[in-house]
């Protein structure tokens, strides 16, 4: 990927989310989560200086920042695909065929797990349990929509859409 | 059987067709006419357990918070979700989110907490988007904020996003991700009614149990007291995974049959195929045989008389072609992946665990390994702060007990033909004490060894080396 380490900036307006945040909690150290998020959400992942701006922000020291960001696996600690997909593999999943998702996508994408394309347009993680066991096998993008009763037709499918909308 | 959650009315989540329904009755009740007092007085009377797995009785937590006003006090609704098999907090968020809001503003009420959190795991982009919403209508028609309908009470209610740490779903460790640290559970005691998050009396309950709350305040706790098992009354949302025709999440009274939920309610195994194993309630608790499976109740006290658990209620079954070897290593695989790293015991032992089940999957798995498993997991148990360790020991150590046979077809050959007796400890010299790794060398360097060998009586090397 080409922003290897970037330096993020809040505009006035993020910086008012910021505030609000802020404001939710009794301490500053709690607003860290919600700002990481804002981050990732913006940049797509959270480098080593959004770590420090984090924690300049909301004035913690910056291991403390990093101590949280490694802890939660889904913050994103090195730059994803622009489609990242998070497969479950977890018992209800594995079950239904989610090993079975998983390993046709890494083999017509061509990586592995925590891989991505050399076009930067796809990437791939075995994640547990998402509290989609009852519509298995699923996967989730990007931290956001779920795509549950998967085939690997349908896995197909949803590939070649999202390489098509690109 | 009439619900108590999941009710059947299309769009109840949106605040005008559930104000319509009956909502927020009980909240404007407990404001008008109930003291605090009376309300837990009432949900103890209810006979309300916690459906967050633990089945702790709910009017008595609430009555663990001081009285008195001298430090702010805080509700924390655990939405974590992420025991592998449980999904029916998503369902509440989706299907009737305000009876959820109610539970929260009544239980808060009863304790006198200024600030109510709803931490839900940040996995549930679309359900945080769908609670955000509904308490953001519960603000703009008067029912969270300052001096509520005039009753002189004020509270606020805020959605924190967690971002994906199994770990956080425990209380202690929630408080701290919710207070801006890595999750790590803490040292009880003291408890959270006494130091809970920033230091401040705090209690904890699942989503569901406090959307019981609402229908106990507008029934009375005797209609609730009646339905299901008297000792553990109410409803349960049965979230039903694996081999079956129909999964999903059901909510059923407590005390049903497990073969009920599955025949009649799930249609059954799927394709005609019979059913090996059960998992009750969530990976981690002990899972049940067929035998046991035949006659058993799904309360908390039938399934205790097992040696099992209700936990969250997320039943996975398994038909009779599944590998119940490769389920345990995919467990244990979960457990490993998500200790927080703070005790030993968890940390490595979760690691020990999958390494040896690794090897039984593989194929170099020795007839000691079974023992050796139990072990690790009964040395786990019990020694960890929180009770993730526990999680990962029990599925471990009652899945080799109750399917030994399963294992033990695995492990055909023993490579190291030691006697199938667990002499960990007494074998101080031999190679039961390698390390897994050392194992797997050795096996590498016998292969090779084989090869030198066949090597040296080839004629024609021999010929070459003289």
């Amino acid at each position: 990927m080409e922003n290897k380490n970037y330096t993020p900036v809040f505009d006035d307006n993020e910086m008012k989310t910021v505030e609000y945040h802020k404001s939710k909690y009794p301490a500053q150290m709690a607003a860290v989560m919600p700002l990481l998020w804002m981050i990732q959400e913006k940049y797509g992942w959270i480098s080593t200086d959004a770590m420090k701006y984090v924690g300049d922000l909301l004035k913690l020291p910056h291991d403390h920042v990093l101590g949280v960001a490694t802890f939660y696996s889904m913050y994103f600690k090195k730059p994803v695909g622009k489609y990242h997909l998070q497969i479950c593999t977890n018992v209800s999943c594995m079950l239904c065929g989610g090993y079975d998702i998983f390993n046709h996508i890494s083999r017509k994408l061509g990586i592995k797990n925590k891989e991505i394309t050399p076009d930067g347009i796809f990437s791939i993680e075995e994640v547990e349990c998402l509290g989609s066991c009852a519509t298995a096998p699923m996967l989730q993008i990007n931290n956001k929509e779920f795509h549950e009763k998967l085939t690997t037709e349908e896995a197909d499918k949803l590939l070649e859409n999202l390489r098509n909308s690109n | 059987m009439e619900k108590i959650i999941l009710k059947d009315i299309p769009d109840l989540d949106k605040i005008s067709v559930y104000e319509s329904n009956g909502g927020y009755a009980a909240w404007k009740k407990v404001l008008s006419q109930m003291k605090p007092e009376e309300v837990i007085e009432e949900v103890k009377k209810s006979g309300l357990r916690g459906r967050g797995g633990a089945c702790f009785p709910t009017g008595l937590k609430w009555s663990f918070m001081p009285k008195g006003n001298e430090k702010p006090k805080y509700l924390c609704c655990n939405g974590d979700e992420s025991e592998p098999g449980s999904f029916k907090d998503r369902e509440i968020f989706e299907k009737n989110p305000h009876q959820f809001i109610e539970g929260a503003l009544i239980a808060a009420y009863s304790m006198g907490i200024k600030a109510v959190y709803v931490y839900i795991r940040g996995e549930y982009w679309k359900w945080i988007n769908i609670m955000e919403e509904c308490v953001s209508d519960a603000y703009k028609n008067g029912y969270i904020g300052k001096n509520i309908l005039g009753s002189g009470y004020s509270v606020e209610m805020y959605v924190h996003k967690g971002a994906g740490a199994y770990i956080c779903g425990e209380e202690s460790s929630l408080m701290n991700s919710l207070e801006g640290k890595r999750g790590y559970p803490r040292v009880k005691p003291p408890f959270p009614a006494a130091v809970g998050v920033w230091g401040n009396p705090t209690t904890i309950n699942n989503i569901e149990t406090l959307a019981n709350v609402p229908e106990i305040i507008n029934k009375g706790a005797e209609w609730f007291s009646k339905i299901g098992e008297p000792k553990h009354p109410g409803t349960l949302l049965f979230g039903v995974s694996g081999h079956v025709n129909k999964p999903g999440v059901y909510e059923l009274p407590t005390g049903i049959p497990l073969m009920t939920l599955i025949n009649d309610y799930c249609g059954g195994v799927k394709n005609g195929k019979d059913f090996k194993m059960i998992i009750p309630g969530g990976s981690s608790m002990p899972p049940l045989t067929k035998e046991e499976s035949l006659t058993m109740k799904m309360d908390a006290e039938s399934l205790k008389a097992v040696g099992s658990a209700i936990g969250t209620a997320g039943v996975m079954v398994m038909n009779e072609d599944t590998d119940i070897v490769h389920v345990l290593q995919r467990i244990t695989k979960f457990y490993y992946h998500e200790s927080c790293g703070q005790c030993t015991p968890c940390r490595e032992g979760c690691g020990w665990m999958l390494k040896v089940l690794n090897r039984i999957m593989d194929g170099t798995g020795r007839h000691s390994d079974l023992d050796l498993l139990i072990s690790v997991a009964e040395n786990i148990e019990g020694n960890t702060i929180c009770a993730l360790g526990d999680a990962a020991a029990w599925p471990v150590k009652w899945t080799i007990r109750k399917f030994r046979k399963e294992f033990e077809a695995k492990i055909k050959e023993d490579k190291t033909g030691l006697p199938a007796v667990n002499k960990v400890h007494g074998l101080r010299k031999s190679e039961e004490y390698m390390t897994i790794s050392d194992h797997t060398e050795q096996v590498k360097v016998e292969k090779l060894m084989g090869k030198v060998q066949e090597l040296t009586q080839n004629e024609d090397v021999k010929r070459f080396s003289s």
